[in-house]
């Protein structure tokens, strides 16, 4: 079975989806991250849905899980280079990821991360809570 | 009713374009065709001109009851162009119906001259001009009348194009200037187009302006938030500008939470967006000439 690689760029890790996701791939990758971010002691976490067409409400919640797993460990999570055809579709769904940081792209996603590390009570800082 | 006779239309077209076009000329100038100024004389001759020689040709394959036939292509076209350019002038369904119905006048004295001697003879070619020509003038007001549906067809395309610009004003900083009421198809464009504007640019901060948008109930402000939720998936930031006091009022009435940043005016979103990417515009004393 496919299994999806968690990349280590500095202190950061990268996760791309881009398999159909299904339960136990889920559950595999929840499993998989939190003992890299122990590991590693990693401080980010980012997941690149870019190869994604379709996200309904069960990616929505694992990303919102990994979110929340990643911030009990202290790494921020930051999903990048969602489609405007998925955000769309998330916000008629009512799935806004609130409790999850967004940015354009993998640079982007770096810099918000280096952000969030060297001023947590800054005003991204904001979104988590 | 005199069936067998032959017409002799046909004939009195061919014979007498000249007479017929002069005639038809002041018949048209007497219902007033050029008074509305929008059409020219040289203009209105020409059409005239073209349309009696495509009666001519048409009328000489004697098939008077079916104007759709092949035979009648050509008068088709110049009527279709004349409903056309009357539509985008801007001239009423009875001017550009009067073009065909004022040939009457002129046809029906030219056939009196003739055949006035015979009364059944007469009544049988006044009746296939009459036939003719009331089909080419219902013909004409059907053209006209889709022209001016495709002209609103157009303007409403793009009415809905133009209110939706998304403007960069600065690098990682997008502007949409909302204009008119926000319903649910406005909304899904103007969301389309931030979120591609998003990508393309790369900016990490759109304002949504709306000075334009005359109220702000329910419905608007939850079509705002979604605009705003989408926005930040895609990692832009949103703030809300333009906020009249009158809308403030009513937000505050109808108990409703934006949940974003609002300004009252562009110029403190704008400011604030340059702060946010740790930007600043410094005053540099007074203005000097640029050499």
């Amino acid at each position: 079975m496919a299994e999806i690689p968690v990349l280590k760029i500095g202190d950061c890790l990268l996760v791309s989806i881009q398999v159909d996701m299904h339960d136990r791939l889920a559950m595999e990758l929840q499993d998989d991250l939190t003992n890299r971010i122990v590991s590693e002691r990693a401080r980010g976490v980012m997941i690149d849905i870019s190869a994604l067409e379709i996200v309904d409400s069960f990616i929505g919640r694992m990303l919102n899980n990994i979110a929340a797993m990643s911030r009990v460990l202290d790494a921020v999570t930051v999903v990048v280079g969602m489609r405007p055809a998925v955000a769309i579709t998330l916000v008629e769904l009512g799935l806004s990821l609130t409790g999850v940081r967004t940015a354009l792209n993998v640079d982007k996603g770096l810099a918000l991360i280096r952000k969030a590390i060297d001023d947590p009570g800054g005003v991204l800082g904001r979104r988590e809570g | 009713m005199a069936e067998g006779h032959a017409t002799i239309i046909p004939q009195l077209l061919a014979d007498n374009e000249q007479t017929l076009l002069r005639d038809w000329m002041e018949s048209q100038k007497k219902s007033g065709a050029l008074r509305g100024g929008q059409i020219s004389d040289a203009e209105l001759t020409e059409a005239s001109r073209r349309l009696l020689a495509a009666l001519r040709s048409g009328a000489a394959t004697g098939q008077f009851a079916d104007i759709t036939a092949p035979a009648w292509d050509q008068s088709r076209t110049v009527l279709e162009d004349v409903s056309r350019s009357h539509a985008t002038l801007g001239l009423t369904p009875s001017e550009t119906a009067t073009f065909v119905f004022s040939l009457k006048e002129p046809l029906f004295a030219l056939l009196r001259e003739k055949v006035g001697k015979d009364p059944d003879r007469l009544a049988h070619e006044t009746w296939i001009a009459t036939m003719l020509l009331d089909k080419l003038g219902l013909y004409t007001v059907e053209t006209f009348q889709k022209t001016r549906e495709d002209i609103i067809a157009r303007q409403q395309q793009e009415l809905l194009e133009l209110s939706t610009p998304v403007v960069r004003l600065w690098e990682g900083i997008l502007a949409l200037p909302l204009i008119g009421t926000l319903d649910s198809s406005r909304t899904q464009i103007v969301m389309e187009s931030l979120l591609e504007e998003i990508v393309t640019s790369g900016a990490q901060i759109a304002i949504i302006d709306i000075t334009g948008v005359p109220t702000v109930d329910t419905l608007v402000a939850q079509h705002l938030i979604k605009t705003v939720a989408a926005a930040r998936l895609m990692g832009a930031d949103c703030l809300i500008s333009g906020i009249r006091p009158q809308i403030a009022q009513t937000i505050v009435h109808l108990g409703l939470e934006l949940g974003v940043v609002s300004k009252a005016t562009m110029a403190d979103a704008f400011a604030l967006a340059l702060r946010q990417l740790g930007k600043a515009v410094v005053d540099r004393g007074p203005a000097r000439q640029e050499v």
